[in-house]
């Protein structure tokens, strides 16, 4: 069953388009990929997914976004909720400055998720171990999440996605500033992560897609022009435009 | 024209472009050493069926070229859909050629073996059968090039008829020697013969299929299993 499911979506910035009539299912603990050209819409998608585009001077959004069958840009819609039911972690990992443990704390202390200290210690320890950081960083955690290194930082951030049990999580090119080692756990995580929650990615890695996602969306000039299994869009993929992109013959 | 063209990196044309070119030369190759195999047989011709035997580590040194440049393409390129399908199918058809060197370079050698026999009239139907799997081979070859799946499919229904040619070519012989027990010794090398031939015919069918699934993305199933 869908998790997520954009219907018609038609998001203006100003007087350019720059999606159109796009409609795509995000099924439920799969992982999605977004891909396609630079400036194609697939992060301007992945924004529409928890309006991280409603701030955006000049920005018009027609059509839905349903999570769990409601629309999130319904006017009743609870922003605050539907952040934390589909988190996101971006490209270039962005640590808050304090502590490591502070970095994972933020999202409970805000929503009060918790009631005891050991509660919210807890949820610290279960995020970071999900995020594959725990055995790294658990003697420091009190340190500056600036300190680490930039793959765990990225990790330190997808702990703190994690912290408030999101349903869904976007991804905005996790990887692009990490070592092939790096890319390799961050890859790992999200395999494991799926076990309990839905995950959307955009990648320009065509081999990242690949090697990670269930479904595959390939977006170009603000259409989407096909979503299929993986599988099938990496051997045998029905649209021309996507066998030219992903066999680079695009220009 | 080359067949491939279009990649941003032009390089990665040339590498599936030499693929295919390497793929082409050893068809046409195997398609020689049957022609000329059974020409030896015929003609009696014992250093025309060397050459064929010397000519088979040639086709096994182009199937070990291919698959090196298969696996530098598939390690370095990372190809994905019709590349991918492209790459599959040389590693594929290239195997399947070797084996129709190797069965001329059999027939070959039991060309000079029944050199000094006298052959019965069936060797005229031997010659038939095998020009008709080397037309058959020539005609895949080119629907490899065009990337035609229509021609191949042409191809793979000619296999019926040198399925048929054989089996008459195995009544026609077992009368032969019913005939007369010294013909048994020919006789039998020739059985062989033909089931070399009848071979090289299913190994182009086999290409045949495997040039569908590389155009198509689709496995080919026969008529009678759809």
């Amino acid at each position: 069953m869908a998790k997520m499911q954009a219907q018609k979506l038609n998001l203006y910035y100003g007087y350019k388009q720059v999606l159109q009539d796009v409609s795509l299912n995000i099924p439920a603990k799969q992982v999605t990929s977004l891909i396609g050209p630079s400036g194609c819409g697939k992060s301007s998608f992945l924004r529409c997914l928890n309006r991280m585009n409603d701030h955006i001077e000049g920005v018009r959004i027609e059509g839905k976004v349903k999570l769990d069958r409601k629309n999130i840009y319904d006017p009743s819609a609870d922003l605050v909720s539907l952040r934390a039911r589909v988190g996101m972690v971006f490209q270039k990992p962005n640590p808050f400055p304090k502590s490591i443990y502070e970095n994972v704390a933020y999202g409970p202390r805000i929503h009060g998720m918790y009631k005891t200290q050991a509660d919210l210690d807890h949820i610290v320890e279960r995020s970071l171990t999900q995020a594959g950081l725990w055995k790294e960083v658990k003697d420091r955690l009190d340190q500056m999440g600036t300190s680490l290194s930039g793959g765990q930082q990225q990790r330190l951030c997808i702990a703190r996605a994690v912290a408030v049990n999101p349903e869904v999580l976007l991804m905005d090119e996790p990887c692009s500033a990490l070592d092939p080692i790096a890319t390799a756990k961050v890859e790992e995580l999200i395999d494991h992560l799926r076990t309990s929650l839905s995950v959307v990615i955009v990648t320009h890695s065509l081999s990242q897609a690949a090697r990670l996602s269930q479904q595959t969306a390939f977006f170009h000039q603000g259409r989407l022009i096909e979503a299929s299994p993986t599988e099938t869009l990496f051997t045998n993929p029905q649209n021309d435009e996507t066998q030219k992109y992903i066999t680079g013959r695009y220009g | 024209m080359d067949t491939f063209s279009g990649h941003i990196v032009k390089s990665y044309d040339q590498e599936l472009n030499q693929m295919l070119s390497l793929v082409m030369k050893m068809g046409e190759k195997a398609g020689q050493c049957l022609e000329d195999a059974i020409k030896a047989l015929v003609e009696k011709n014992g250093s025309l069926a060397q050459t064929v035997i010397q000519t088979d580590p040639e086709i096994d040194k182009l199937e070990r070229e291919v698959d090196d440049l298969a696996v530098k393409i598939l390690a370095l390129r990372r190809p994905v859909a019709r590349d991918l399908r492209t790459v599959i199918a040389a590693l594929k058809i290239t195997s399947d050629i070797e084996r129709m060197g190797d069965h001329a370079a059999n027939i070959s050698r039991r060309a000079i073996e029944l050199k000094g026999e006298k052959l019965p009239t069936s060797v005229d139907a031997l010659a038939r059968m095998t020009q008709l799997v080397v037309t058959m081979l020539k005609q895949a070859l080119v629907a490899y090039q065009n990337s035609d799946e229509e021609m191949a499919l042409h191809v793979w229904h000619q296999d019926r008829e040198v399925d048929n040619m054989y089996a008459g070519l195995l009544r026609e012989l077992l009368t032969y020697m019913m005939e007369d027990p010294r013909h048994i010794g020919a006789c039998s090398q020739m059985l062989f013969i033909a089931k070399n031939i009848e071979r090289s015919g299913d190994h182009v069918t086999n290409i045949a299929e495997t040039i569908f699934y590389m155009v198509t993305g689709k496995s080919f199933v026969p008529p009678e299993q759809a």
